[in-house]
Parts: C-alpha cells; sequence; structure tokens
C-alpha cells in the first residue's frame, strides 16, 4: 500500500501565458496497478472564465468538485454576479483549510483570466495557496512534468505557443510516471474562447 | 438558526466530516501525502526604537520545494507583524484570521493592537488544540508600551525576549544573533544582523533558502522589504530556448467553446454542437 495520493494516479499542470491561461491533465483512471478507465475527466470549467484542475484520490475530485460547483451557483443566485478568479482561489483555499483535520485529498489548481490578467494557483491538500510561479503542477507525474516546464516555460507566451508548450510538458512528464498518461486533455483559455485539445499520446 | 451557528463556532470553524474515514484509510495502511511546510530560518531583532523581523522564502512538500519565493512575513496589524514557521496552510489561514480579529477589535474599540494582545489571543486559540495547529511564530510589533518581540510555539508557549530564531534553520541563526547582538543597536545594525542570521539558515540548512525578507517596524509604520537578499537567482539561461512549431502536438480532436456566443463546435469537422 502506497499512499492515498498514489492511489489513482494521475496529474495536473497549469501555465501562465500573455493574456491566457492553460490547463493540462492525463486522462487515466486506475486503482494502483490497474488501469480501470482511458477518459477521466479532472479539469472542470467552474465559469466562462475560471477552470479548476484536480488530481490526487479520484473520489474527492468528484466530491471536491462537486461542493465547488454548489458554491459559484449559490454564489451565482444571491449575489447576482459572476466570481471573480481570485475570489475563487480564495474559496478553494478555505474550503480545504476548513478541513484541517479530516482533509479532502486533493490537491487543486485554479486557474482564471481577471480583466484579461491570468491568474494562476495551486495548494496543498489543506489550503496552503501558492500563486507566486508561472506554472503549478500536481499529482504523482507532478514532480517529472516541474522538470519539463522549468526547460520548456518562457513567460508571456501567445495562445497558440502555449498550447503546445504545456501539451509537451505534460506529455514527457507523464511518460515518466507508471500511474499517469492514457491520454492528455490540453485547455487553453483566452478572453475569447475556451479551446479544448485531446492529445494522441503513448498508450500505456 | 441560532443554535447551527453557535454549534458550529464551538467547532473553531473546522469541519470534521472526513476524519473517520481518513483515520480507516490510515490503519489499512495508506500514507498521506506530507502538507506543505516551511522549513524556515525566521529571525527578529529588537533595536533601539523598534523591532526587525526577518525570514526565508522558501516552502518544502517533504524534500520537494513546493515554492521557491513564498512569503512568511504576514501582517497582524499595521503595527504587529507575525514571521512563520511550520505548517503552512495553518500561517496563512491564522494570520488572515487574526488579522481580522484585530482589525474588528479596532473598529470596535478605536484603539492601536498591542502586542501582549496579540500574544494572550494566539496561545489561547493555539492550547487547546494540543499543537495539532502546527504554527511557531515570531510576533514584533511597537504599541503603547514600547517595542516588543516574542515568541510562539504551537502547543501555546510563549517567550519574550529581545532577538528570537524559530524553525529548522533557528540553530544556525541563534549561532550569529547569539555571537553578535547587542542592547542599543540602531535600525540598521539590526538589518543587518537579521539578514546575516537568515543567510545562516539559508545556506546551513536544507529546509531553508532563496531569498530574504526583512520588515523594519518603527513607530513610523513598517517597512517591508520583500527578496532584500537572492542567492539562488537562476544563473543560466538558455542559450537557444525550445520553439515547438504550432499544431505540431498530434491531437485526436479539438473542440473550440466561444465564449460570447456560448456556442461549443469541433474543429476541423463540419458537425456543429451547440450546448
Amino acid at each position: 500500500m502506497s499512499g492515498i495520493f498514489e492511489y489513482n494516479g494521475g496529474s495536473i499542470v497549469g501555465m501562465k501565458g500573455k493574456n491566457c491561461i492553460a490547463m493540462a491533465c492525463d486522462r487515466r483512471f486506475g486503482q494502483q496497478m490497474s488501469t480501470i478507465t482511458t477518459n477521466y475527466q479532472k479539469v472542470f470549467k467552474i465559469q466562462d472564465n475560471i477552470l479548476l484542475a484536480l488530481s490526487g484520490l479520484n473520489t474527492d475530485i468528484h466530491t471536491f468538485y462537486a461542493l465547488m460547483e454548489k458554491e459559484i451557483n449559490l454564489y451565482n443566485l444571491k449575489e447576482n454576479r459572476k466570481m471573480k478568479p481570485t475570489t475563487f482561489a480564495n474559496l478553494v483555499a478555505s474550503a480545504l483549510y476548513e478541513r484541517r483535520f479530516g482533509p479532502f485529498f486533493v490537491t487543486p489548481i485554479v486557474a482564471g483570466l481577471e480583466n484579461g490578467k491570468p491568474i494562476l494557483a495551486t495548494y496543498d491538500s489543506i489550503g496552503c495557496k501558492s500563486d507566486l510561479d508561472d506554472f503549478q503542477v500536481g499529482g504523482t507525474g507532478g514532480n517529472y512534468i516541474y522538470g519539463a516546464c522549468e526547460a520548456f516555460f518562457k513567460p508571456d507566451m501567445s495562445p497558440e505557443e502555449l498550447e503546445e508548450v504545456i501539451g509537451q510538458s505534460l506529455v514527457s512528464g507523464c511518460d515518466r510516471d507508471a500511474l499517469s498518461g492514457w491520454g492528455g486533455v490540453v485547455y487553453v483559455l483566452t478572453e475569447q474562447k475556451l479551446t479544448v485539445k485531446i492529445l494522441k499520446t503513448k498508450q500505456t | 438558526m441560532q443554535y447551527l451557528d453557535n454549534y458550529l463556532q464551538s467547532k473553531g470553524g473546522y469541519d470534521y466530516t472526513n476524519v473517520k474515514r481518513n483515520e480507516l484509510m490510515k490503519a489499512q495502511g495508506f500514507k498521506e501525502m506530507p502538507f506543505t511546510k516551511t522549513g524556515t530560518t525566521i529571525v527578529g531583532v529588537l533595536f533601539d526604537g523598534g523591532v526587525v523581523m526577518a525570514a526565508d522564502t522558501r516552502a518544502t512538500a517533504g524534500s520537494i520545494v513546493a515554492d521557491k519565493n513564498c512569503e512568511k512575513l504576514h501582517v497582524l496589524a499595521p503595527n504587529i507583524w507575525a514571521a512563520g514557521a511550520g505548517t503552512a496552510a495553518d500561517l496563512h489561514h491564522q494570520c488572515a484570521h487574526f488579522n481580522a480579529k484585530l482589525k474588528l477589535q479596532r473598529l470596535n474599540l478605536n484603539r492601536q493592537s498591542r502586542v501582549n494582545e496579540v500574544i494572550t489571543k494566539l496561545t489561547s486559540k493555539l492550547f487547546p488544540y494540543r499543537g495539532n495547529i502546527g504554527v511557531a511564530l515570531i510576533i514584533g510589533g511597537i504599541d503603547c508600551n514600547g517595542p516588543q518581540l516574542a515568541s510562539v510555539s504551537p502547543h501555546g508557549n510563549y517567550v519574550y525576549h529581545p532577538f528570537q530564531s524559530m524553525g529548522s534553520g533557528s540553530l544556525a541563526a541563534l549561532g550569529i544573533l547569539e555571537a553578535k547582538f547587542q542592547d542599543g543597536l540602531t535600525k540598521q545594525q539590526a538589518i543587518d544582523l537579521a539578514i546575516e542570521a537568515i543567510e545562516a539558515g539559508i545556506f546551513h540548512d536544507m529546509g531553508s533558502g532563496s531569498n530574504v525578507d526583512v520588515v523594519a517596524i518603527t513607530k513610523d509604520g513598517a517597512d517591508y522589504k520583500r527578496n532584500i537578499r537572492q542567492y539562488n537567482a537562476k544563473s543560466y539561461q538558455r542559450q537557444i530556448p525550445y520553439d515547438f512549431p504550432i499544431n505540431n502536438t498530434p491531437a485526436l480532436r479539438k473542440y473550440q467553446f466561444d465564449i460570447e456566443k456560448q456556442e461549443l463546435t469541433e474543429v476541423g469537422q463540419e458537425m456543429e454542437i451547440i450546448e
């Protein structure tokens, strides 16, 4: 039995570009060494300008996403306006810290565009927000993707370039991790549109 | 639903619904991922007319550097700052909570916050949790009783002393402080001493690194210098950066969601899927 975070596997990565942000995840859902399915969704569109990527124990990914959906829907109904990405980033931190002594086993990444400015934040499982870097990773393959990101990343990339760089970083990292892979999905968010690209990767 | 609010208040704002499940998982042999800790070196030095606090900027998760440039100096009040070591999430949220609590009290009483007030509130909160809230803080500030410096341990113990250091690098920093501290330092001497102490922590302790942040608090206000020293700047830049050709990564499918029109289309296909 390894760690709780290694039970299901999976990797996520987020990157900032010039007035755009990108998020990528693998598609594997496993139970330790077995692969159950290869189309598990780990990046969720919370709002037109906010993406939430989750990695860790898949049951908690699902529960935490449902909790955040509920929060943002209630917010929209009560306040009659959209939630800002920085507000949502703080909401995720508070929701995680609320369960300080019985945490959700997830490491989220929040990405959004606020007035055209990219916002990117990552958290440990109890809500320590870290939003200073230009790229963030999470999941079992996270450390390998860190290496690829440090090499490939350039500041202020265009959406097309960002899509390439994040895709390559994800695939390079997941190739070295047995518990991640089986496909990749890249989301690139700009003010005008969200593009979703399903990558062709090694089928192992 | 007043009783519900009171009940939640008594639990300290924490939600314990996952605890049983998590304990069962641990009993089955699963290991938790380490929380982001601030390995840390933090110091505080009292000088003639104020207090200086300094910290490094590395946050670790196990042996990985989770954040190369995190902020460990937190504002509790305009005249009181806290430097924190321990579990990063606890530090961030507790300091934010106390900041708000002190502000409310200042608005109610129309008086400046005092250092001993912060210490009392903090230790009263930490003690019932028996050290499970992992915050080790150095509190420094200046109020009507003059400049004061204290350190608070996660179990709720506090100590007032003219110089303090906490964190995994505290022993390295304490060596510098014990050797070079004197009463009646000037502001610049105190800043230099604090930076030197953090430097010792950064180079000798693996849990501390990157840059030094300093804040000097006097009755004129707090002078915060973020990244006053940088030891780990990236010295190597690739001469020829990686330039990936556009649309090079092979894709199985590609979708596009137009935000203004709220329309989902599949790129490269004639078929249109409207949600």
